[in-house]
């Protein structure tokens, strides 16, 4: 099936490898993702800090590259997802993409909740179902990963009601995650909120890291690069020996 | 881009200090810790929770879409007891309102109960210019009257404090040693106060609700002061928030069944007081005369716009619990009687030229737990994305609006978009490999306590 495929600016710009890899996931899957040519960004960073005009002009770019066709357009980022599926009806409103931004909204679908939801019996085989909490997972995984706890990104847990499918992503590929103390609690990023109130947002990392170093995992993982870059340059700073891998990195089948 | 920020009083500066108490930090963090997970734990009782907080939220909005005949009617039946309504239309007239009755009575004494709006119009100050004794009788008010602070969340105002703090303040009150155990601070509060419920010739609580069939005034708490504050005294004044007002009393029952829940995880608070007017003849207690003060303060100016669902917060508290951000830096960060998410909708609302009410809606990640776990389902976060969007243009330094013009200039063409691309990878590599870099704007701010991605 064919698929539209955004990686996210914020991929694009820093982590180009964790797009290359949410292709290959998607290919594996039976897919056939086509990238989103002259996509650049879905525009929250403006919208978020309270600048709907420019937001749109962004936005615009990304969503007449989007095309009007009727395939699904899988997003590599839950929150820049929810900005699409959430935001742009109201962003568009009143303008002449209105019904391009209403349906763009309803087929943009983030990574994991599409290869979970649409995918996952194609994907999911003869391997065993996601058994909750877990102890670590095997070590087994030809990603070298041993075991890895899940950062919930706050836009996947709450506007996409898919906290889940990062974790059933990760079964599905015989990884079982490990849970940490406070998942459900911002990690402190919050876009321009991690500039304009640097000392909150570095605490609210600091409590995050500390509950999750408190697994015993040295790798996390998260459907969002910007929490965990924002939670990675914590870590460098404080000199802890944590991983920060896009799920998409390790649901990497490989080329 | 830009400068992190230019507003003349700053929430960051303010965080920064709260940031450096970790005493406070770990009160805070215990405190809404705890009643986070007894909120859980309460709300998971109900069956219909989630309906029950439908239901909440439509009542709300009903409330609003028809105040002014609730209103009238709750006025009419109040006064029709022998009750007095005040109508007050800021927070000069409400303290000239109830400095009049004080003095009226010649009130040497007053016993106040835990009343919100009381801190939005900083009552207290006006009375004690007046010459009055004014005595906070919520054990947590309490503290914070010893202390010389307002109090630093909705609900448990003294949350910041640890008990060894409020044994230090206890004890310089009495003049002699109050042991930093509980019960023994309770003891102390308890014989202490007693004497003012005696004394005072005038009691002032808060309204949780007002109940616009019966002219009822609905009050919730747990330690019985609020009881002794509205019956003990002669003359009874509560004070009240335009929007607290429900049509009857089915419209009570959801509220109450939601409001002990969600703020401490009670099914029902240890006190519900139904006041249906002053002492009657024959009866044996309740007060001569009973005022009650509606204050506007800049509510009505915000029913019928699309902020309105924030004033369907019932005070419950649970936002504040949530909130990551309230976690780290406490209420007095927020610089208002407010904190939190609400506090953070709330203030801008009704101080709609203050700058520095206006800089709280940047004081959130936007994560969304304050949307999720409020019980009249108020969509807070939105509200904050809308203020930002309201306020952005007016508010924002030239540099700033400038930074977002250009980005948005490069990032909605390809060809620029992709210069960017390249440049990244060219730019990251080298500043990480500096050993020293310009830290301004939001590179400095970055690079406060993080490395670069």
């Amino acid at each position: 099936m064919v698929v539209r495929f955004f990686a996210s600016c914020l991929v694009e710009l820093l982590q180009p490898n964790v797009g290359a890899a949410a292709q290959r996931v998607l290919r594996a899957g039976g897919h056939d993702p086509q990238p989103v040519r002259g996509a650049t960004c879905c525009g929250q960073p403006a919208y978020n800090a309270g600048y709907a005009g420019e937001a749109r002009r962004v936005a615009r770019r990304t969503l007449r590259a989007l095309g009007d066709a009727d395939t699904a357009c899988v997003v590599a980022s839950g929150s820049c997802a929810t900005m699409m599926s959430h935001h742009w009806p109201e962003l568009f409103e009143g303008t002449a993409d209105a019904d391009a931004a209403r349906r763009a909204a309803a087929r943009t679908v983030e990574l994991t909740a599409f290869l979970t939801g649409t995918a996952a019996a194609g994907s999911a085989g003869d391997r065993p179902p996601a058994s909750g909490t877990g102890d670590g997972g095997s070590a087994q995984e030809p990603d070298g990963g041993g075991p890895v706890v899940v950062h919930d990104s706050c836009h996947a847990l709450r506007e996409l009601g898919a906290g889940a499918t990062v974790r059933r992503a990760l079964a599905d590929a015989g990884r079982t995650p490990t849970e940490a103390q406070g998942t459900e609690r911002c990690c402190g990023f919050g876009g321009s909120f991690s500039v304009k109130m640097p000392a909150v947002s570095v605490a609210m990392a600091d409590e995050k890291l500390d509950n999750l170093a408190a697994t015993g995992c040295m790798q996390i993982t998260s459907c969002d690069l910007s929490c965990l870059l924002h939670l990675q340059g914590r870590a460098r700073r404080r000199g802890l020996a944590l991983r920060f891998d896009h799920v998409a990195s390790l649901l990497d089948p490989g080329t | 881009m830009s400068a992190p920020t230019a507003t003349p009083v700053s929430f960051g500066r303010r965080a920064g200090r709260a940031l450096g108490d970790d005493r406070m930090r770990a009160a805070i963090a215990r405190g809404t810790g705890l009643m986070v997970q007894r909120r859980h734990e309460a709300i998971a009782e109900l069956r219909n929770a989630d309906e029950l907080r439908d239901a909440a939220s439509v009542i709300r909005a009903a409330a609003l879409q028809r105040l002014p005949e609730l209103l009238e009617r709750w006025s009419d039946n109040l006064g029709a007891l022998g009750g007095h309504v005040h109508w007050a239309s800021d927070a000069d007239e409400a303290n000239a309102i109830v400095a009049g009755i004080v003095a009226r009575r010649g009130a040497k004494v007053i016993a106040k109960g835990k009343s919100m709006v009381s801190e939005e119009i900083h009552l207290n100050d006006v009375l004690e210019r007046a010459g009055a004794d004014v005595v906070e009788t919520d054990l947590g008010e309490f503290i914070q009257q010893l202390a010389g602070e307002p109090p630093s969340h909705i609900v448990a105002p003294a949350m910041h404090k640890d008990r060894f703090e409020v044994a230090d303040l206890l004890s310089a009150d009495r003049g002699a040693p109050v042991s930093p155990e509980i019960t023994a601070e309770a003891a102390y509060a308890r014989r202490r106060l007693r004497q003012a419920f005696l004394d005072a010739g005038v009691g002032i609580t808060g309204v949780n609700f007002a109940v616009a069939a019966t002219g009822s005034i609905c009050l919730v708490e747990n330690e019985g002061n609020g009881r002794m504050c509205s019956s003990l005294p002669p003359t009874h004044i509560a004070l009240m928030g335009l929007e607290r007002i429900v049509a009857d009393f089915d419209e009570l029952d959801v509220m109450l069944n939601l409001l002990a829940r969600s703020a401490t995880g009670q099914a029902l608070t240890t006190y519900t007081n139904i006041i249906t007017g002053p002492r009657r003849p024959g009866e044996v207690d309740g007060p001569e005369e009973l005022h009650v003060v509606v204050l506007d303060g800049g509510r009505s100016a915000v029913v019928g716009t699309r902020f309105s669902p924030a004033l369907h917060c019932i005070r419950c508290g649970a936002c504040l619990n949530v909130c990551p951000v309230y976690r780290q830096v406490g209420g007095h960060t927020y610089d208002s009687v407010y904190s939190g998410p609400i506090g953070a909708v709330l203030t801008p609302l009704l101080k709609p030229t203050d700058p520095a009410a206006r800089e709280l809606a940047e004081a959130s990640s936007l994560c969304g737990a304050c949307t999720e776990i409020c019980p009249v389902r108020i969509p807070l976060h939105d509200l904050l994305l809308q203020l930002r969007h309201r306020d952005a243009r007016a508010d924002a330094s030239r540099l700033r609006r400038a930074g977002f013009w250009l980005w948005s200039q490069a990032w909605s063409r390809r060809w620029s978009f992709g210069a960017m691309v390249l440049g990244a990878r060219v730019v990251l590599p080298l500043l990480r490999r500096l050993r020293w870099l310009p830290d301004i704007g939001w590179l400095g701010a970055w690079r406060q306590g993080r490395e670069l991605p």
